[in-house]
């Protein structure tokens, strides 16, 4: 996965809760058979007026919705996701995440965050940010007030710097944050266990055999 | 302290526990389809590693297939997206039920079918609704890509694990109320987000009184609760729906595996980080008016006024939700016209929602006003046991259209999709802004209720059908 160690970018505030990834990245763009590219598809539905692009279609001349929060001039360039509770519920599709990060997010801030997507996010080297809804409250009133409001995301010392120069703290799983600080493949941590799987897998073949069985 | 069927089923698969409480977890059985596989083996491709166990792997596809026509696929994205998959089981030696192998369907209905998902597995999938596993007390949920081919190279997910949540629904059911009616009222009464970080097992009496397929209902859309996993405690309903399943045990083995699935309950006096309760006499038929699934009311209510809710974010999801489905606050729910009517999809597509349908349109006509009704069985299998039984013919009759088995419009990856503007009513799982088409409006409910919304042309209350 690609390293996360500390970040400073231009937040988007994306006010809605249960952003689900069907939104991130509509179905159509579920075709494609590689992992990069769904960038320009990000939002679909919310950024475009079109009723909905096409896997592979060239999107610099779509009709943009100019009301959505991507769209707008203040906000080119964020790489930081300022959204509400349960960010990324519903379907398990890692597409959602490609899709943020090859947008250029390397940061989403929520209240909360559904489980898979969360994974998915960590796997891709975006960090996802827990912080109490009050917090994220105030981060959405400040991003609205000011233009051009930048976050500093420290993985290293665990925080959030706003502009003011406020030092917000957060929590986040020690695993996560090794894997990401070093960025490490995480397919060749587990084959490091590689005879821990065999041994546990020998005994469990004796004690449930009826597992192993090839069906007739 | 007593432990929880979760703490069991997790305890049973932890092959090493690691010091920052994450747990190397062996996972047993693996299904794969087309849609969330194919980056997963170009990933082992490119780092030359081969399936750790190929036995243990199940591929078919059915997010792309079309429900009719369904070996002249057009969309040339789709035909590849399915090739890509073919190609990939032919490379690495493993088992696909083909578009040509009548036991092919969703993937969700195919495991359970054919006894590949057993008590105590553990069982993943890309794809969400893996928790429907769960009604046969295995372990199964989704994961992304990546994890597919962690689980691909190593037969391993590093995970922690979740809290326990019970919800018990004690009492009888009412007329015409149903599995689905009970896991939308749950999700309606603990929300979308209500079940993040845990497992749910589901309990009382109720749950007990349903039939495997019903579990299986209820299961599924714990993902719609924010949980990954489901889970029913195994009973004797348990043990004889896998009697005689293809790929259940056999002989001694089929002896050796019933004692050991009947431990496969939480104990007694096992304690629960949170339980929920509800009475099944409490339960009506529930439809969902917004784009979320927490968006649920019984079918005799109204949509509700977003000004009556006191949570500012939720007042502007609720308002946002009431604009894209075109309705106004105090409109009774039966009185909204329907467009499409879906049955189908992992949820709702066994041979006894099938049943269901029939019963209520036996020798009746779909409303005129009805553009587009279809039944899509959720296999082969299921299909063939419905024409079996003559349930075709009186879909056939009664103006709907017999597909062929897919995930059809619960998703639109497929022709099967909603316009813009058009609303349906659809047993499928997810009413979100443009799931089953771009611009779609979808209203979740049980086949009971698509059944009797297609006949009238809009929701009616089944439970006081005569």
């Amino acid at each position: 996965m690609k390293a996360f160690t500390q970040h400073e970018g231009l937040v988007a505030p994306l006010d809605r809760p249960n952003v689900d990834t069907d939104a991130i990245i509509p179905k159509q763009f579920l075709k494609a058979i590689s992992k990069t590219g769904y960038g320009p598809f990000l939002f679909d539905d919310w950024r475009y007026t079109d009723g909905g692009g096409m896997p592979g279609q060239d999107c610099s001349n779509r009709p943009l919705n100019e009301d959505f929060v991507l769209n707008r001039p203040r906000y080119q360039g964020a790489s930081v996701l300022l959204a509400r509770d349960n960010f990324g519920c519903g379907s398990s599709r890692e597409h959602a995440a490609w899709a943020l990060a090859d947008y250029g997010f390397r940061c989403v801030i929520a209240p909360s965050f559904a489980d898979i997507f969360h994974g998915n996010a960590v796997s891709n080297g975006i960090l996802p940010v827990t912080l109490d809804a009050d917090i994220v409250e105030r981060l959405f009133q400040e991003c609205f007030a000011e233009d051009g409001y930048r976050l500093t995301v420290d993985l290293q010392a665990r925080t959030i710097s706003t502009p003011s120069g406020e030092q917000i703290p957060f929590q986040v799983e020690e695993g996560i944050r090794h894997r990401l600080l070093n960025g490490l493949d995480d397919i060749g941590i587990t084959l490091q266990s590689a005879d821990a799987i065999r041994a546990y897998e020998q005994k469990r073949m004796r004690e449930k055999p009826w597992l192993y069985a090839t069906e007739s | 302290m007593g432990k929880t069927l979760y703490d069991r089923l997790w305890d049973d698969h932890t092959v090493q526990r690691n010091d920052d409480g994450t747990v190397l977890l062996y996972i047993d059985r693996h299904l794969v389809h087309e849609v969330t596989s194919p980056q997963a083996f170009e990933g082992l491709r490119l780092a030359d590693r081969e399936p750790w166990r190929k036995e243990s792997i199940l591929a078919v596809p059915d997010h792309n297939v079309p429900t009719f026509m369904r070996h002249t696929i057009e969309d040339p994205i789709s035909r590849m997206q399915l090739e890509t998959l073919d190609s990939n089981v032919a490379h690495f030696g493993l088992r696909e039920f083909t578009l040509h192998d009548s036991r092919q369907g969703i993937v969700h209905v195919i495991g359970p079918e054919q006894g590949f998902t057993q008590p105590g597995v553990t069982i993943v999938c890309g794809d969400s609704h893996t928790a429907t596993h769960g009604a046969l007390a295995a372990l199964g949920f989704g994961i992304g890509t990546s994890d597919v081919e962690h689980v691909l190279a190593t037969q391993t997910l590093l995970m922690k694990k979740s809290k326990n949540m019970r919800v018990t629904v004690d009492g009888k059911l009412g007329k015409g109320v149903g599995a689905k009616d009970i896991i939308l009222a749950v999700i309606g009464k603990i929300g979308t987000a209500g079940g993040t970080g845990y497992t749910i097992e589901y309990a009382g009496e109720a749950i007990r009184e349903l039939s495997v397929e019903g579990r299986m209902t209820i299961c599924n859309m714990s993902i719609e609760a924010g949980a990954r996993a489901g889970l029913v405690a195994v009973d004797d309903k348990t043990i004889e729906y896998l009697r005689d399943k293809p790929m259940a045990p056999k002989g001694e083995q089929w002896d050796q595996a019933v004692r050991y699935w009947r431990t496969l309950v939480s104990d007694p006096d096992a304690v629960f980080d949170k339980e929920v309760e509800l009475r099944a006499e409490d339960i009506q038929p529930q439809v969902s008016w917004g784009t979320s699934p927490e968006m649920v009311v019984p079918v005799a209510a109204s949509v509700p006024d977003p000004q009556q809710e006191a949570d500012p974010v939720r007042r502007q999801a609720m308002d946002q939700a009431l604009s894209y489905m075109d309705l106004k606050p105090g409109t009774p729910m039966a009185e909204i016209p329907l467009d499409k009517i879906f049955i189908g999809s992992c949820t709702n597509s066994r041979i006894e929602d099938l049943r269901v349908v029939a019963e209520i349109v036996k020798g009746r006509k779909v409303a005129p006003t009805i553009k587009e009704a279809i039944v899509v069985p959720g296999s082969g299998l299921v299909r063939l046991q419905a024409e079996k039984e003559g349930l075709d013919k009186i879909f056939i009759e009664a103006g709907f259209e017999w597909r062929e088995p897919g995930c059809s419009m619960c998703l639109g990856m497929n022709p099967d999709k909603l316009g813009a503007g058009e609303r349906c009513a659809s047993t499928s799982n997810r009413n979100f802004e443009g799931r089953q088409g771009a611009g779609g409006r979808t209203h979740l409910a049980s086949p009971a209720m698509a059944a009797a919304a297609a006949i009238h042309g809009h929701f009616v209350d089944v439970s006081q059908l005569q």
